[in-house]
């Protein structure tokens, strides 16, 4: 009886460590390709190489996001952002007739203050960081058992929507509402 | 997956993403930064999120920055077609009105 | 008649009154002062000259007060009839801690324990107390004595000390009330025809309505900072309404004299105030400061000071003598002003003050017990100096002012011997009786134009008829003859003195003020002497008028015209006369003694039940009530008999028969008799007082050094024997202080005298000359010093560092700015990526700075 028990407890054990070495694999990749995407993003003179390169770099994010088990945020995160921002910034790209192909000019001849500031940010950023999962944080407690819980349904996160924060949600409509209006109004012909 | 490996991937990506807005000359080109600044809050917060077991406050924000930045590049390309229009130049070195 | 000895009358119990009215009593003043307000917006505007909102205010706070005092009376009766079921006693718990009440935000009437110990153990047997019930108590019943109803809000707290605004009802102020009101309406009504066309009719009833206002927020003041409020304020007024017609000297002289000499008395009123404040531990409320006087935790030297401190506010306000010179003087103003302020109401501010600190003179001028102290002194000399000098005036007026005088004197004299409720009856049968003189006296001068008897009046009987009645009526009151109101009130304060018990045996009064009884009964004897002189002079005997006299300004608008028949008053003029009348009649009937005629003891002393407040409320000190007396009251008769007579046969027969129109004897007894002479001229000088304050020509030496040791002595005795009774310091030390008081004053009195400068002048013209010679060697020396060493510091200053150190900085920071500026002005490039970097680098920065310095 206890041995079944043990066996049991084994499997899962095992499986457990397995799917988490799986998903850190898989995070760890993901990651090196978003970074590399972004580099490129703010680093081509290409400019619809760089609207490409965001398109990695905003699939990758919806990856993450569903390994950290928020699937409607993921999904919501390629249609709205690679469906929708994206085909705007193209448009956007197009109408300011981009030269089609490689252009000189698309970044500073100095770039070097905003080096130094990207850098310092990081530093800043990464001590905090870093400071945080110190003592009396161990590493245990910083992890993340995705595998305990199940993902978060939409069923849970519309309810949400819908009953705590229905104020806000009203108010991103207004916004969203103003926007197009706004954008409209700025951007017709005269 | 420790909490931190999210952490540092967000600020890595923020710190890309303010790179790119000091760096850039051409105004689309900044506004697409922006929005990898914002992606990378999205992960911070749901990294948290999942991390803290709070996580539909999680993702009900995000959704929430999403629909935001979809209506700031929706204004942000606005504006810079009005630019355009008037300048027939995205330079941004060329907008210096404020120079005093 | 037997009296049901109820356990409370040991004076041990007691219940908190309550109710509507008597707890929202702020409502009256309130609305008199809306009044005023609403008066000096809009009265101009009105049909009636704002003359509607004042009568109509003063009708509101009349039925009020009536109201209120209804509510006070069944209280009374409630708490008399209490038994331990239905009553909740206030319990006694003879801790020494008299800080019990709790202090609420909102308005309610308080419940706090006031601890009594009374001390007596038995009752005084004899002693008329006022626990008899409208009906026969039963026996067994407990009854009570009824507390005044306190309502209180705190407005400002600090220093521990909590400074609260409200208002104190029992019946004391009930009945102050109502007398208030009642005849500040008939003055109303009185008013709009005696003023009418006035330069100022609006601002005069403003003013009505604010002094009603006033005397009514000082009657319901639950703490002395209040009274103290409510006193200024009604000085205030008065200054106002005498020098109604302020553009004619005189008045305006009179309105500033009333007031500055009212000023001197303040003085001692803040200090008596303060030294009563800090005495009772601290404490502002009227019921505090009794209590604490009558259960001994206040010290007694304390007391007696507060009370002589005191004593000069109320010799100020209530005209006792030697400050009485305003009051005849205030005559100036309007009639109906001189009815309500000087006769009725704010002379009686005085003996109120007296009557609600009643703890605080009782116990300080000892008053229980002896036989004599200031209080009694000063009030018993005032009745004899007022109606001395009533008789030798010609102007109707004055001859009222003085007996006015004379009869606070009466009052203060009933306080000072511990004749509590007689004090407060006659204040009330007084208003009533003095109202309807002075307003029949304005009703005959609205006739002639003018006050002066001699000149002007004489044989108003045939033209003014109805005037004539309520003048009589009032004479007669005032005269105290039976039954009218003034000889009920006037034979309690004879009798409440104590004295006749030298005559007849134990009176239980409060002491044996032999003396005081004496001067009260000379005094009625002159009060009747003088009332019939004026009936003689205005309405016997021929008409002496007919010609228009310019000396006095009564501006009521009509046209200058000769008048050669007066005539009756009008209907306004003459109901007012009718009702004061009328009640001067009856009112007697309150305080009917114990005992008369056989009427059960619910139909006696009807007053004293209602109004006078027991001991068992612990704000009241136990006294004495003396025995009603019958051969007093009918000894007192015939001597008032006896000086109507004198006076009828002076006048009446004697003048008369000389000439209709003849006004005094040609060959009377003043001319005849030296002694008599001189002291006719003293009195028409009203006692060298105006001289020795004012100045006048210089007295001659006899006449000088006999005021000076009349006033010497006066002062060195009162002081002696206050210090001897009061403070029962031995009596060669209250003989050596007493002779050096009046040796200062003897010296300061024939030198004002003798110099014809005032006394003011004798005593500041050595001040002043001392103050200058210190001022000019001493101060001045000290201060040119000083300018010259100032002068010599700025110049180094001015060198040195001003152009130096200061100057040198300032363009030192101008050229850096400037450099300043050329520097930064490279980066402002207008480009806005540079910008953002730099905010990014900086936030950077920021944050680095708080995440890991900090």
């Amino acid at each position: 009886m206890t041995a079944a028990l043990a066996t049991t407890a084994l499997t899962n054990t095992v499986l457990a460590v397995e799917t988490v070495v799986a998903q850190n694999v898989f995070f760890y990749l993901i990651a090196a390709v978003m970074v590399i995407a972004a580099l490129r993003v703010v680093t081509t003179s290409n400019m619809v190489h760089a609207a490409l390169y965001l398109v990695v770099v905003l699939a990758g994010v919806a990856a993450q996001f569903i390994l950290l088990g928020a699937e409607f945020v993921g999904i919501t995160q390629v249609l709205v952002y690679i469906g929708a921002v994206i085909v705007l910034f193209l448009f956007g790209i197009m109408l300011t007739r981009a030269k089609v192909g490689a252009e000189d000019g698309l970044s500073y001849d100095n770039v070097v203050p905003a080096i130094l500031t990207a850098v310092l940010l990081f530093l800043v950023m990464g001590f905090a960081v870093v400071d945080f999962a110190k003592a009396p944080w161990s590493s245990d407690t910083l992890l993340i058992d995705a595998l305990d819980r199940a993902p978060t349904t939409v069923e849970q996160v519309s309810d949400s929507i819908f009953s705590t924060y229905i104020v806000a949600f009203e108010a991103i409509s207004v916004l969203l509402l103003a926007a197009l209006i706004g954008a409209i109004v700025v951007a017709r012909k005269e | 997956m420790y909490l931190i490996q999210f952490l540092i991937l967000s600020s890595l990506l923020f710190c890309i993403g303010v790179y790119g807005v000091l760096a850039r000359r051409n105004a689309v080109l900044v506004l697409m930064s922006i929005e990898l600044i914002l992606n990378a809050v999205n992960i911070n917060l749901i990294a948290f999120g999942a991390f803290n077991g709070a996580a539909i406050p999680a993702e009900v924000f995000a959704l929430f920055i999403i629909a935001v930045a979809a209506a700031e590049v929706g204004v942000g390309l606005a504006l810079v077609l009005t630019i355009y229009r008037n300048s027939k130049n995205i330079d941004l070195d060329h907008v210096d009105l404020l120079k005093g | 008649m037997s009296t049901t000895y109820l356990a409370a009358e040991a004076g041990d119990l007691a219940v908190q009154a309550s109710g509507f009215f008597l707890e929202n009593v702020w409502i009256i003043p309130a609305i008199m002062a809306s009044s005023f307000a609403i008066i000096l917006g809009f009265g101009k505007r009105m049909p009636r000259g704002g003359s509607e909102i004042g009568i109509a205010a003063v009708g509101i706070c009349f039925v009020l007060a009536l109201m209120t005092a209804g509510q006070w009376i069944g209280q009374v009766n409630e708490a008399a009839n209490c038994t331990p079921e239905t009553c909740d006693y206030i319990q006694d718990d003879h801790s020494e801690d008299t800080d019990d009440r709790s202090e609420d935000a909102d308005d309610h009437s308080d419940e706090g324990a006031f601890p009594v110990d009374i001390g007596v153990g038995s009752a005084d047997g004899e002693s008329a107390s006022a626990l008899t019930a409208f009906t026969e108590a039963k026996e067994g019943s407990t009854s009570a004595a009824a507390v005044a109803v306190l309502s209180e809000r705190t407005w400002w707290s600090n220093g521990g000390i909590d400074f609260t605004i409200g208002t104190m009802v029992d019946g004391l102020t009930v009945t102050l009330l109502v007398v208030v009101t009642l005849v500040s309406m008939l003055v109303h009504i009185y008013s709009t025809d005696y003023v009418a066309g006035d330069r100022r009719f609006t601002h005069y009833f403003g003013f009505l309505s604010l002094f009603t206002a006033a005397m009514l927020f000082f009657v319901t003041s639950a703490n002395v900072l209040q009274m103290i409020v409510g006193w200024e304020l009604v000085g205030v007024c008065s200054f106002a309404l005498i020098g109604h017609w302020w553009e004619e000297q005189p008045n305006s002289d009179a309105a500033l004299k009333a007031f500055l000499t009212n000023r001197v008395g303040d003085i001692g009123l803040l200090i008596g105030m303060i030294i009563l404040f800090f005495a009772s531990n601290e404490k502002w409320g009227i019921i505090e400061i009794n209590a604490g006087a009558i259960d001994g935790t206040t010290s007694h030297t304390l007391l007696l000071i507060a009370s002589l401190c005191l004593l000069a506010a109320v010799m100020s306000k209530s005209g006792q003598f030697f400050l009485h010179t305003w009051l005849p003087d205030a005559m100036a103003g309007p009639t109906p002003v001189s009815a309500l302020i000087h006769a009725a109401t704010m002379v009686v501010a005085g003996v109120y003050l007296i009557a609600r600190l009643y703890g605080v003179f009782f116990n300080g001028l000892s008053i229980g017990g002896s036989s004599i102290n200031a209080l009694a002194v000063i009030g018993a000399v005032t009745t004899l100096v007022g109606a001395s000098l009533a008789f030798v005036q010609d102007d109707i007026k004055k001859v009222l002012a003085y007996s006015t005088i004379s009869q606070l004197g009466y009052m203060t004299l009933a306080l000072g011997v511990g004749a509590w409720t007689a004090a407060v009856f006659h204040l009330t049968t007084h208003a009533l009786f003095k109202a309807c003189l002075f307003l029949g006296a304005g009703s005959v001068s609205h006739a002639v134009h003018s006050f002066d008897m001699k000149k002007d009046m004489g044989g108003m009987r045939k033209f003014m008829p109805t005037t004539y009645k309520t003048f009589l009526i009032g004479s007669i009151a005032l005269a105290g003859l039976p039954p009218l109101a003034g000889f009920w009130s006037k034979d309690e304060i004879l009798a409440g003195t104590g004295g006749w018990g030298f005559f007849e045996g134990k009176s239980h009064a409060n002491g044996a003020y032999t003396i005081m009884l004496v001067m009260g009964m000379i005094t009625a004897a002159m009060t009747a002497a003088y009332m019939t002189r004026v009936m003689y002079l205005t309405f016997f005997g021929e008409f002496r008028g007919g010609h228009h006299d310019d000396s006095h300004a009564t501006d009521d608008g009509h046209a200058d015209a000769l008048h050669d028949d007066p005539h009756e008053s009008g209907p306004r003029i003459l109901w007012p006369l009718r009702i004061l009348a009328g009640l001067a009649v009856v009112a007697g009937l309150m305080n009917l003694p114990k005992g008369f005629l056989g009427l059960p003891s619910g139909w006696t002393l009807r007053f004293e039940h209602y109004v006078e407040p027991l001991a068992a409320t612990g704000y009241f000190p136990k006294i004495s009530h003396a025995d009603p007396s019958w051969s007093l009251a009918i000894f007192s008769t015939l001597v008032v008999a006896g000086a109507v007579g004198v006076a009828y046969y002076y006048y009446f027969v004697r003048v008369n028969a000389q000439s209709p129109s003849a006004t005094e004897l040609v060959n009377g007894p003043t001319e005849r008799s030296g002694l008599l002479k001189a002291g006719h001229t003293m009195l028409k000088n009203r006692y060298y007082l105006d001289h020795i304050y004012d100045g006048g020509e210089p007295v001659g030496a006899a006449g000088a050094s006999a005021m000076g040791t009349i006033f010497g002595a006066a002062a060195g005795l009162t002081l002696g024997f206050s210090l001897d009774n009061g403070l029962n310091q031995d009596f060669w030390p209250s003989l050596v202080w007493g002779a050096l008081l009046g040796l200062t004053i003897f010296t300061i009195v024939t030198a004002a005298l003798r110099s014809g400068m005032g006394i003011a002048t004798v005593v500041k013209r050595p001040m002043a000359n001392a103050a200058n010679w210190v001022h000019e060697n001493i101060i001045d020396a000290a201060v040119d010093e000083v300018g010259k060493n100032s002068v010599k510091t700025a110049d180094a200053l001015y060198k040195y560092i001003d152009q130096g150190v200061i100057d040198g900085s300032v363009n030192a920071a101008g050229r850096g700015s400037q450099g300043a500026g050329g520097e930064l002005r490279r980066w402002s490039t207008g480009k806005v990526q540079q910008y953002a970097t730099v905010m990014f680098a900086g936030a950077t920065l920021l944050a680095g700075l708080l995440i890991i310095v900090i």
